[in-house]
């Protein structure tokens, strides 16, 4: 009924492709170092000394009761008038990871306070130092608990980064602002990257619960219902 | 001319934020009526209709906003209607806040005991009188917390349709920052604006949250 | 030379004051059972005694080391204190081995293979040599109990304490868990235990010690004490405890 018309955007294609590979790339690397930014937030959230746990509250609230996209402006036009040089890409990423780390601190944090006390006594009365307890009787459990929750992190953070295209970096929705600008075929071009989104999202997530288990099947431990709100940045 | 970030810059973001919260409003507003269906379809009898509700919402929640705001912005023009921004914004918006909302309701309906329909069933109400009396008065009180938490979502995500010239709060940042090269304390206000609305949405949010569960374990 | 001295312990929660001046000595390869009614300070004076709870004033101290809560002296005493609880706590996510190998690797530094073999004696000693590779959730409460202390013996303790060890399984398990016990016992092995289980503090303990109001209200040969206790608390305790 819109008589739709296809092949102008896909003799763009290698522009899509390249996006495609850009938006894997953004969020991988987002995912990898924003769990790493999460996991020791939420460590320190648990027994760091109480001026830090503080520092981690503030961080993860600022975050989360601000827009991605103002998270973006401020990393990406803020931090060069203060004199650091950054580039779209990297801003894009810097800002992906610190806005996922925030949410998987609250995530992290949710697993760790499942591990029962008696569980963290147990080790304590086994002569583990603290870290120890934490490394290899705390962590494992907590993160398998939260994995599902985890997962769809992963997954808002990968959708978010469609956002970086506001900032021109030129990911799967940047190619398509760029192909729409080019051959006015707005609609389809869309069609197309929603498509692409929805695909690379249920990859995602079936990938990353066969990751889940592979890890922690074996482990025997069951995940728990989280009350924690679903968000998109 | 570059302009200084002064007061009257900071009054002119501070008035923008009124299109966030009407676009906030109105994304809820109609969000919560295709919520509402998308949750009633979730648990409907005909299986034909669950799965389109299903499909409904793994389709909004596998793609970005931004691509929803682009289709319904191009779709509807496609469709012959010229609609200003504000409008595709919001619809955008609120098929958005219509797949979040519809799954936090399912799962809320859905977490009401089983016993509580067969009674009401017992009681010889009809389906449409068991939702109204029974089940959904017991469900909005265990939906209310997420959904509340939803809203902060919402209020974030209406900054992404600045990109069709919606002048609210991150548009118009932009705007100030263009005009004055002052990024940085351009968008520090920005965000403070943003905070200061949702802020008090997640600490109420958490507290009906905590009131919940005390009701819920004693 | 006692192994275990403790010394006008107080031990308060709050405005609870649990022990008032509790003073025990212990000699190597006596085992104690602790005695008294619920709410009467043993848990809270095992858990003392290996540094899980932080006294307000008194001394301990056990198996060579001195009561100290600098975090490197207290894991050196608790490297020659095990304890054994109730609820087990095993790790859930470890089969029953790694629940064994973990702290002689990590606190012992012993290398994966020699803590394995550890662990598969540990477990032959428990009667478990052939569930090293089952999860905790594969086993009975009675299995379960029985790796958790093998998951102490393997730090080679010098001193035991049990919390009420068989008291959350059903009666026909809590059997294999009072057997391995007994064998510890006979082997030498000086153990601290609460319980509920009359017979066995008859049976296998050099002394019995009745808590009651804060305080040891009465200790000796657990012969003796059942025959003639000597104050009307015991005897209205153990009255009780025998219906
Ligand atoms: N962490 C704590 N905080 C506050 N009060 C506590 C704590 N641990 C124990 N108590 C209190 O101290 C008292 C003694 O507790 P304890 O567990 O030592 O008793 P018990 O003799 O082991 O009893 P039971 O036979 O029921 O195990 C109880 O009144 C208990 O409620
Ligand atoms: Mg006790």
């Amino acid at each position: 009924m819109f008589g739709l018309h296809f092949g102008p955007v896909f003799a763009r294609s290698d522009a899509l492709v390249y996006g495609f590979w850009l938006t894997l790339q953004l969020s991988a690397s987002a995912i990898v170092l924003g769990s790493l930014v999460g996991l020791s937030a939420a460590a320190v959230r648990n027994m760091g000394p109480r001026p830090l746990r503080w520092l981690v509250q503030t961080y993860v609230e600022i975050i989360r009761n601000t827009p991605f996209l103002v998270q973006l402006y401020i990393i990406f036009f803020g931090l060069p008038s203060l004199g650091f040089k950054i580039n779209a890409i990297e801003a894009g990423i810097l800002a992906m990871t610190i806005n996922l780390g925030a949410y998987s601190t609250e995530i992290f944090r949710a697993g760790i306070e499942s591990v029962h006390r008696s569980q963290i006594e147990a080790g304590q009365a086994l002569a583990l130092t603290r870290l120890q307890v934490f490394r290899h009787i705390v962590l494992v459990p907590a993160v398998a608990r939260v994995w599902p929750s985890l997962v769809s992190q992963f997954i808002l953070i990968m959708l978010t980064s469609s956002v970086c295209s506001f900032i021109s970096v030129e990911e799967l929705s940047g190619a398509s602002y760029t192909i729409q600008s080019e051959t006015f075929q707005s609609f389809e071009v869309y069609i197309v990257a929603g498509l692409v989104y929805l695909a690379l999202a249920l990859v995602l997530k079936m990938a990353f619960a066969a990751l889940g288990m592979r890890l922690f099947s074996r482990r025997r431990i069951k995940p728990i219902a989280l009350h924690l709100p679903e968000m998109q940045p | 001319m570059i302009r200084n970030f002064g007061p009257s810059e900071i009054l002119f973001l501070i008035e923008s934020a009124r299109w966030t919260l009407l676009l906030t409003f109105l994304a809820a507003a109609f969000g919560a009526c295709g919520g509402l269906a998308v949750a009633l379809a979730r648990v409907a009898q005909t299986r034909a209709i669950r799965n389109f509700a299903t499909g409904y919402i793994a389709v909004v929640q596998g793609i970005p906003v931004l691509i929803l705001l682009f289709l319904s912005y191009y779709g509807l023009s496609r469709a012959g209607f010229n609609l200003p921004p504000i409008v595709a914004a919001s619809i955008s918006l609120a098929i958005y806040a219509s797949g979040y909302l519809g799954d936090i309701w399912q799962g809320a309906i859905q977490s009401v005991p089983v016993q509580q329909w067969e009674a009401s069933a017992s009681l010889a109400l009809t389906r449409p009188q068991q939702y109204r009396t029974v089940i959904l008065p017991q469900a909005v009180r265990i939906a209310l917390p997420p959904t509340v938490g939803f809203l902060v979502q919402l209020v974030k995500n209406t900054s992404i349709v600045s990109i069709v010239s919606v002048v609210e709060l991150a548009r118009a940042g932009q705007l100030v920052n263009n005009a004055t090269f002052q990024p940085f304390p351009v968008f520090i206000t920005v965000a403070a604006i943003y905070f200061v609305i949702c802020f008090p949405l997640s600490l109420a949010s958490r507290s009906l949250e905590m009131k919940f569960n005390a009701y819920r374990g004693g | 030379m006692p192994i275990v001295v403790v010394d006008n312990l107080r031990k308060s929660f709050g405005p609870l004051e649990v022990l008032k001046g509790v003073s025990l000595t212990v000699e190597r390869g006596q085992v104690v059972a602790l005695l008294g009614r619920s709410g009467s300070g043993k848990s809270t004076l095992l858990r003392c005694l290996n540094g899980l709870e932080t006294i307000d004033s008194g001394r301990i101290e056990i198996a060579g080391h001195k009561m100290d809560y600098a975090p490197r002296p207290l894991r050196e005493l608790r490297k020659d204190v095990g304890i054994v609880f109730q609820s087990f706590n095993l790790f859930p996510h470890l089969t029953a081995a790694e629940n064994v190998m973990l702290a002689p690797r990590l606190a012992m530094k012993i290398a994966r293979p020699a803590a394995r073999q550890l662990a598969e004696e540990m477990l032959a000693k428990v009667g478990l040599a052939d569930k090293l590779d089952a999860h905790p959730d594969q086993l009975s409460g009675g299995q379960q109990q029985r790796v958790a202390i093998a998951r102490s013996l393997a730090m080679q303790p010098k001193v035991m304490l049990f919390d009420e060890v068989t008291s959350a399984l059903d009666p026909e398990l809590t059997g294999e868990v009072l057997n391995v016990m007994a064998a510890l016992a006979a082997d030498g092995m000086t153990m601290l235990l609460v319980t509920h289980e009359m017979g066995f503090a008859r049976n296998v303990a050099t002394t019995s010690v009745f808590m009651h109001g804060g305080l040891i209200h009465e200790s000796g040969p657990p012969a003796t004490m059942f025959a003639a206790p000597r104050t009307p608390e015991f005897q209205q305790f153990i009255g009780q405890s025998l219906k």
